[in-house]
């Protein structure tokens, strides 16, 4: 049933990039309209399949010659991203409603590759084939060329391209580890499962899991191979934006979990020598979390561009669901995919605020700018919103954020004390950041000031839109709903990460 | 060699490229007996016209005779492979026709058309051949005719320039493999691919690794492979654009096929344990400096054809790739990615054509803004260029995996595949760069000019269905199975 997810995405983006250019509001209209179907689809199968450890959903021959099949399945972790992609689909769309407002907008094609993108985001999360989900993995990278490329903002087209060659180099790396371990494993399967079981040597897991997981980390926004992140998601429209954070970087951390560490877990190995006290991939991996925890939090401190505080928080965010994968124990996974969906509310709901609900009508993300407008009072709502999804971001116990940042950090304090500390140290910069973003945002009183040094009145802005007031509720909603009761999610987190190679939960033993 | 040639059996096997070579003169026929007084244009279309229903007997005829004949012990050989191949050939000439029905570089478009169907029977022959002396004039009648149809734009300098390089490079690279041939024979004392396997296997003699060399340069030419590309990036800018799209199809898949018979007839199978080390190691020379320098140079194109030229070059290299690794499996994922390559690029060339013909020019700026002045225009290159670079779910992204899967799978203790595989991919990541720049232009950027492109409804429908066609390949790799075995 969560096939249909990916079927009615891509048959939504096709019926969008033949329809005529004047039907501007139809189109959006009937993007959303298939975003809240797929939503639908994914609530539903996530209901009918609690309790089930994994469902099979389809498995076709596909090219039966070299064993490649069209296998989909959705364990715990897939049905809570499949979730998060529904969410974040619904919210992006909201979240552009102004598109279509204005002639030559050419929504319908916006719309088109929004949903394109969406659903190779779906069949990536429900794929147990790995042919398939490489498949699905690159078609979601073409559109988000066009989408930044075309509706974007500040040096649209250099973010874009870079983005674009990010991933492509990424899934490049990913390839050559695919094509290796389908050669080595004699050419007959390219099931996740299957490949899972086979015992490939070690010396050939330790290059090909490094490969693998760093091509995915790219994705993931891994420092040092971040630097996609920043620039592509200040570039992006709003909805793009919402995208890459929410949903698009966990299609990397969930390519790091699904394929490179469980069909290569013994990458994860020592070396059998360490060199400046590193001794293994995973430590390797692990201390690129931590300083991406740290030095993202550090970067969103000094930021000008209120985008770029988000987009640098997103990498520390991302830092954190690394490490979290990397403890080799239940619960720091367990918290590292709460913290994947946790991420892609939250991360959207940010971006949301910055660049739709305060830009649109202010023109401009400069901090300083921003600080004039007195918008706490100017715009009481965004100013709300702000402080609730900062709140949540930076980790307040009662949203999603705190459970899942717990969760990490107990696992890496087993695992890695030293990591978990400096982590720890990184949340609280988070803290930081977001508060002097939130300030001078919203409740600087710094006052504009007239020639003559007298206060100019606080302006009006249009008033609140419809569409904003249901995306923001359906965001925060949701993260105060899990932070309430996480087990909603939990409870089917945890069996399918229990369900994981042995190895992989051992914490590194 | 006192073999009594039997015509019948001649007659049977060559009659697909005996119906092109009728249809050729009747074009001829036609077009200078009734139609020297009509328009322009009529004749170019009717020429064309006779040309495609040509092929579609040659290909009927192919598709209804799948049976597998050698000649003149075995200097012409069709099995089930060769004749896919020559089905593909045929299939592409007919689309480079259609493609041409509004072309005005010609005033003589009889012969043009004539020409080309004669070039088509000397990829047909090229791909049949097992016989050294049949294969150099079955590729002398394809390169003869490729350089007078390059030159055909009799009002155009660059035509006859681009003319003139392939032509020079050309006739000086068929010098150098019948050079190389002649030593073949004196090697092995046989002229025959099939028997040269045996009596060539394990020799390391100098005067063999001169003569594979002299071959390599040779075949190296037609498949524009480093260090003998050099004729490319012209020949493709100057030709008119139905010409290049041939050179860049037809010819292709008919000079790898080729290559592939070569390779198998000079080194035993690699699981015989004695293969003829000095050809594998120019094959993978000439992979390796392919895929290197076609990518890189692309990088700095800003001419649409010279661009897809240098990809061209890129795109040899992964196929060479496959045809070092000699094995069955990749001898056909190396056919399998000529044909799709080079369908893909006729595509592409038709584009291009189109544009040409409504803004004079084929640099970047030419195509902007074309997503509004011609959307279904725009999604055809859109489809071309991304299966180009190789992204799924479009063909080309298919026949790279294919291909690439078939290589590491090759029997092979040697550590060359998995190396070059990685400079393949890492290369192909950078391709993406130089075809998006197209597609931006295509997309992105805005064009002061957003008159409707006019298109020619033969055209776009033919585009539509190469696209498509990319497209349900790439969803069901599988469809090809029947002609061309996979994994």
């Amino acid at each position: 049933m969560l096939a249909f997810t990916i079927y009615l995405s891509f048959a939504g983006a096709l019926l969008l990039a033949i329809m005529p250019r004047a039907w501007a509001r139809a189109a959006r209209v009937f993007a959303l309209l298939v975003a809240v179907a797929g939503f639908a689809v994914g609530v539903a199968g996530f209901i009918q399949s609690r309790g089930q450890a994994s469902d099979a959903i389809a498995d076709l021959a596909w090219v039966p010659q070299m064993g490649i099949h069209y296998t989909l399945a959705a364990d715990g972790i897939s049905r809570v991203l499949v979730l998060l992609t529904g969410l974040a689909a619904v919210a992006g769309i909201l979240f552009s409603w102004n598109i279509g407002d204005a002639e030559g907008d050419r929504a319908n094609e916006f719309f088109a590759f929004f949903l394109a993108l969406i659903g190779g985001v779906y069949g990536v999360f429900l794929s147990v084939d790995l042919f398939l989900l490489f498949v699905f993995y690159e078609i979601a990278i073409v559109p988000k060329y066009f989408l930044i490329a075309i509706w974007g903002s500040t040096r649209r087209e250099y973010a874009a391209m870079k983005l674009a060659l990010y991933s492509f180099a990424g899934s490049a790396m990913v390839l050559i580890g695919l094509l290796a371990a389908y050669a080595q494993a004699g050419g007959h399967t390219m099931n996740l499962q299957a490949l899972a079981q086979y015992p490939f040597p070690v010396s050939f897991q330790m290059w090909a899991f490094p490969l693998v997981f760093t091509g995915f980390a790219i994705l993931a926004g891994m420092w040092p191979f971040h630097t996609w992140a920043p620039t592509g998601h200040v570039a992006a429209p709003t909805a793009a934006s919402m995208l890459l954070a929410g949903v698009v970087m966990k299609l990397g951390a969930y390519g790091c979990l699904r394929v490179a560490m469980t069909m290569f877990p013994h990458g994860l190995d020592p070396w059998g020598f360490s060199l400046l006290g590193i001794g293994s991939w995973r430590t390797v991996f692990a201390l690129f979390a931590v300083i991406g925890i740290l030095y993202g939090a550090a970067v969103a401190l000094v930021q000008n561009d209120f985008k770029f505080v988000i987009g640098y928080s997103s990498v520390s965010h991302m830092g954190l669901v690394m490490l979290g994968l990397l403890t080799l124990t239940q619960i720091g996974i367990d918290g590292a995919v709460l913290q994947m969906f946790s991420h892609g509310i939250l991360a959207g709901l940010l971006f949301a605020t910055v660049g739709r609900i305060v830009y649109v009508r202010t023109h401009t993300r400069d901090l300083g700018g921003l600080s004039k407008l007195q918008l706490g009072k100017a715009m009481p709502f965004a100013a709300a919103v702000f402080v609730i999804a900062g709140m949540a971001s930076m980790g307040l116990p009662g949203f999603s954020g705190f459970i899942a940042e717990v969760q990490v950090l107990i696992g890496a304090w087993r695992s890695f004390p030293w990591f978990a500390t400096v982590a720890g140290v990184g949340i609280v910069v988070g803290v930081a950041y977001t508060w002097r973003a939130m300030q001078r945002a919203f409740f600087s009183d710094v006052k504009m000031l007239d020639t003559q040094g007298v206060a100019v009145p606080v302006p009006e802005y249009g008033p609140v839109t419809w569409p904003e007031i249901a995306g923001t509720i359906l965001l925060a909603g949701t993260s105060l709903l899990i932070g309430l009761y996480p087990r909603l999610l939990l409870d089917v987190i945890s069996p399918a990460v229990q369900a994981l190679p042995h190895a992989l939960l051992t914490g590194g033993r | 060699m006192n073999i009594l040639v039997n015509y019948s059996s001649l007659f049977a096997i060559t009659l697909p490229e005996t119906i092109l070579e009728v249809v050729s003169l009747l074009v001829l026929v036609v077009d200078l007996a009734w139609l020297r007084k009509t328009a322009q244009a009529t004749r170019m279309a009717t020429a064309c016209m006779l040309g495609v229903a040509g092929s579609v007997l040659a290909i009927l005829w192919l598709i209804a005779h799948p049976a597998s004949m050698s000649f003149a012990g075995g200097a012409l050989v069709v099995t089930p492979l060769v004749a896919a191949v020559q089905i593909g050939i045929v299939l592409l000439t007919a689309l480079v026709l259609l493609l041409s029905i509004k072309a005005e570089f010609s005033r003589n478009p009889g012969e043009f058309v004539a020409i080309v169907l004669l070039a088509t029977t000397g990829m047909m022959l090229v791909v049949a051949a097992r016989d050294l002396l049949i294969i150099f004039v079955a590729l002398e009648l394809l390169s003869l005719s490729l350089y007078a149809l390059t030159a055909f734009a009799k009002n155009s300098a660059q035509s006859a320039e681009a003319a003139l390089k392939y032509y020079l490079f050309g006739g000086m690279s068929a010098a150098l493999m019948l050079f190389g041939f002649s030593y073949l024979y004196g090697l092995t004392g046989t002229t025959n691919l099939s028997q040269m396997t045996y009596a060539l296997s394990g020799s390391q003699l100098p005067l063999a690794v001169v003569a594979l060399v002299l071959v390599a340069a040779g075949l190296g030419f037609k498949i524009a492979a480093v260090p003998f590309h050099l004729w490319t990036p012209d020949t493709y800018q100057g030709a008119p654009a139905p010409v290049a799209a041939l050179i860049a199809s037809g010819s292709k898949v008919a000079s790898f096929a080729l290559l592939v018979a070569v390779t198998d007839g000079i080194v035993a199978s690699p699981s015989s344990g004695s293969g003829n080390r000095t050809w594998i190691v120019l094959l993978i020379a000439m992979a390796a400096g392919s895929i290197v320098l076609g990518n890189l140079a692309a990088l700095a194109q800003t001419s649409v054809r010279r661009l897809l030229a240098y990809s061209a070059i890129a795109h040899a290299g992964y196929m060479l790739l496959g045809i070092a690794a000699n094995t069955p499996v990749s001898g056909a994922a190396v056919i399998y990615y000529a044909l799709t390559y080079a369908l893909t690029t006729v595509g592409a060339f038709g584009v291009i054509a189109i544009v040409e013909r409504a803004t004079g020019s084929d640099r970047f700026d030419a195509f902007a803004g074309l997503s509004k002045r011609n959307p279904l225009l725009a999604a055809t290159m859109l489809v071309f260029l991304l299966s180009l670079a190789g992204i799924p779910p479009l063909v080309g992204f298919w026949a790279k995996f294919n291909l690439f899967a078939a290589v590491l799978r090759a029997p092979n203790t040697a550590s060359w595949p998995l190396a070059l595989v990685v400079v393949a991919l890492a290369a192909s990541a950078v391709s993406l760069y130089y075809y998006l720049q197209v597609l931006k232009r295509v997309y992105v950027v805005k064009s002061a000019n957003t008159e409707p492109m006019p298109v020619s409804l033969v055209e776009l429908a033919t585009l539509a269905a190469i696209a498509l066609a990319v497209l349900l390949l790439g969803i069901f790799p599988g469809l090809l199975s029947a002609w061309i075995p996979l994994g």
